[in-house]
């Protein structure tokens, strides 16, 4: 094995280390204030900023695709949380009915978490809410063998924000066609 | 790689009872020790042979820089300008003028030399105590040319064990995630490195997704989850001989591995039907234990350096803490109390602490408790880190940060960063891409 990687110049971090911790004190004064004048403005705006959002569940349509017309391919979760809410259910129940009429199509379902969350335990938490849906799935009629799960933790966010709306987007169990 | 072959040639009777300078190590760098390192000399004749073999022009020079940037790194020591050096690394080997190295503040020094023989690097080095004017240790390794970095960090080790009377932890590799593409399609390969962030190497092409890679404890074997053939999966791999295969035949996902402390077993969890339970397989015989039975998430395993324990995350309480149980999943009790959610605990090597990742109020904090949970310290606070994995001597952490993003998603980076037991010392680990999952090995040599 050959070494061709030459041998680098000590840094001293030191000396800049104050004059990093001073910077983050100003960025976090003017963070302080901008945040006020977010309170301050958001209270007007309320309404209008959660407009996609019920709790911290998304509700908005704009990464949802469609198994076939009427039939949303997704649903969303709360923060931490894997249980379906009503309208995360009534997607299922549309995607039950389809898959009953299209016997012969089977599903992968792709559990996700959001970023802001350890990486092994997202991993088991988007496997539990792929098999919340898979549960509520088979409720209605859809045999287990049809139906598989796949967790990729936050591996895969379908938005890269850092902030409460894109990760609301990640949370969620999406249903794709494995035929 | 191939296994080092280091020969200890001799070693001088160390000065020990009277030996005067220290490093004080319980409180992080407010007063790192001035230490002078002296380039290792080199007669002609060997240089011009090193520099066919590695490209170096003076390789007595790169080793001691070697030593220089791993000392300096450590937080625990200030290597002095070189311009200020008045005696030449040669004569200076013999026998230091006490005096001159005392003028420019030194109170310790590394002399030492570099010789051809037999187409094999000798390196000899001594350590100097200068104000008591003595000899502290000395001694002279000898490898095949190739491992001149590592002869530098054996000597980091030493000077380090000598004046702190830790063992050190700079011959050692971190095995991590290499990261590249936008935030959601991103590439990650294993990658290999020397502590110093020198000699990386990819282990796998980026055609599958890998995560959290953690070595065994002889630092040969990793083991790491893999998606091939998008089934998500705990692997085995052999560095030396880049074989793979999977750990056992579950019906479902298997994540968070790592090795028991004899190397013997791999502890991690095991996900079916909604619910993550912590499983073992001893690597002999293939007998798979079931550790946990709870209907919760219980992930993260990690035994302690005896073996008789292991911490583990669960949300059984309704949100991610850390749980202690005995090693057949017996007596499972809460540890972290405070306020927030608490993931990733890892066993210090040193077996009083478990370093664990914190989510309070939005922030993300690396810190340590004791093993009862009592004095939980915080080390560094940010935006996004986690997973911290101990220094074989439980001195430094490593974990990785993420940045925030802004609205259009763009500005992410992920980076490998270190800090001191102590909170001191925090430090960006430079990889040729970005990174994540770091885990370091054990020391290589001894």
């Amino acid at each position: 094995m050959k070494h061709l990687i030459s041998c680098e110049k000590v840094r001293i971090r030191n000396i800049d280390q104050g004059a990093i911790m001073k910077l983050n004190k100003i960025l976090k004064n003017a963070f302080l204030i901008t945040v006020a004048c977010l309170a301050l403005s958001a209270c007007a705006t309320s309404k209008k900023s959660t407009g996609q959002m019920q709790g911290d569940v998304y509700t908005g349509t704009d990464t949802v695709e469609y198994l076939a017309s009427g039939v949303p391919d997704r649903v969303f979760f709360a923060t931490n949380e894997s249980v379906l809410t009503t309208a995360s259910r009534e997607t299922l129940r549309k995607q039950a009915a389809w898959l009953r009429k299209n016997s012969d199509i089977t599903i992968v379902l792709e559990g996700h978490a959001d970023e802001r969350g350890t990486r092994e335990y997202n991993l088991a938490l988007g496997e539990r809410r792929a098999n919340a849906a898979k549960d509520y799935l088979m409720t209605y009629g859809i045999s287990s063998n049809r139906i598989s799960v796949l967790s990729y933790g936050k591996e895969r966010p379908v938005d890269s924000g850092s902030n409460p709306l894109a990760w609301s987007k990640n949370r969620r169990s999406v249903s794709v066609k494995a035929n | 790689m191939k296994r080092i072959f280091i020969i200890i040639l001799f070693l001088i009777l160390p000065t020990k009872a009277f030996a005067l300078i220290e490093v004080d190590i319980t409180r992080g760098n407010l007063n790192p020790l001035p230490i002078a390192v002296s380039p290792l000399s080199i007669d002609e004749n060997s240089r011009q042979n090193f520099e066919k073999i590695l490209k170096k022009k003076n390789i007595g020079i790169e080793i001691s820089a070697v030593v220089e940037k791993n000392l300096k790194t450590s937080g625990l020591f200030n290597p002095l300008n070189k311009d200020a050096f008045l005696q030449e690394p040669d004569i200076a080997n013999l026998k230091p003028r006490f005096e001159d190295w005392n003028l420019i503040k030194a109170q310790a020094l590394i002399t030492g030399n570099v010789n051809f023989i037999d187409d094999k690097l000798r390196v000899e080095f001594r350590l100097w105590d200068v104000l008591a004017g003595k000899e502290m240790m000395a001694l002279a390794f000898t490898t095949v040319p190739n491992n001149w970095r590592r002869v530098g960090h054996i000597i980091t080790d030493k000077v380090y064990e000598r004046l702190t009377g830790e063992k050190g932890y700079f011959d050692t590799r971190i095995i991590y995630v290499a990261e590249e593409g936008p935030k959601t399609r991103r590439i990650k390969k294993l990658a290999i490195m020397d502590q110093d962030g020198e000699n990386n190497k990819f282990l796998t092409l980026g055609n599958e997704l890998v995560l959290t890679p953690r070595f065994n404890p002889t630092s040969q074997m990793v083991t790491y989850l893999s998606y091939f053939r998008n089934l998500p999966r705990v692997y085995l791999l052999d560095i030396e001989t880049g074989m793979q295969e999977v750990v056992g035949d579950f019906p479902g996902m298997t994540f968070a591995p790592r090795f028991s402390p004899d190397g013997k077993k791999i502890i991690m969890s095991f996900a079916k039907d909604g619910n993550s339970d912590i499983y073992t397989m001893d690597l002999e015989n293939r007998i798979v234990e079931k550790i946990t039975n709870h209907p919760s998430i219980d992930t993260s395993p990690s035994y302690s350096p005896d073996g008789k324990y292991i911490c583990f995350n669960s949300d059984r309480s309704g949100y991610q803490q850390i749980y202690i149980m005995k090693k057949d999943g017996s007596n499972v009790k809460r540890i972290s109390f405070g306020r927030g959610l608490y993931g990733t605990p890892v066993w210090s090597p040193r077996g009083d602490l478990i370093a664990f990742t914190k989510l309070h109020k939005g922030k993300f904090y690396i810190g340590v408790m004791r093993t009862d949970g009592s004095g939980e310290r915080l080390l560094t606070e940010n935006f996004y880190q986690e997973a911290p994995s101990w220094s074989p001597n439980g001195r430094v952490l490593i974990f990785y940060r993420e940045t925030k993003t802004n609205d259009k998603g763009e500005g992410f980076s992920a980076k490998l960063w270190s800090i001191d037991l102590t909170g001191y010392n925090e430090r960006l680990v430079t990889t040729p891409t970005d990174a994540s999952d770091p885990s370091w090995s054990s020391l290589l040599s001894n």
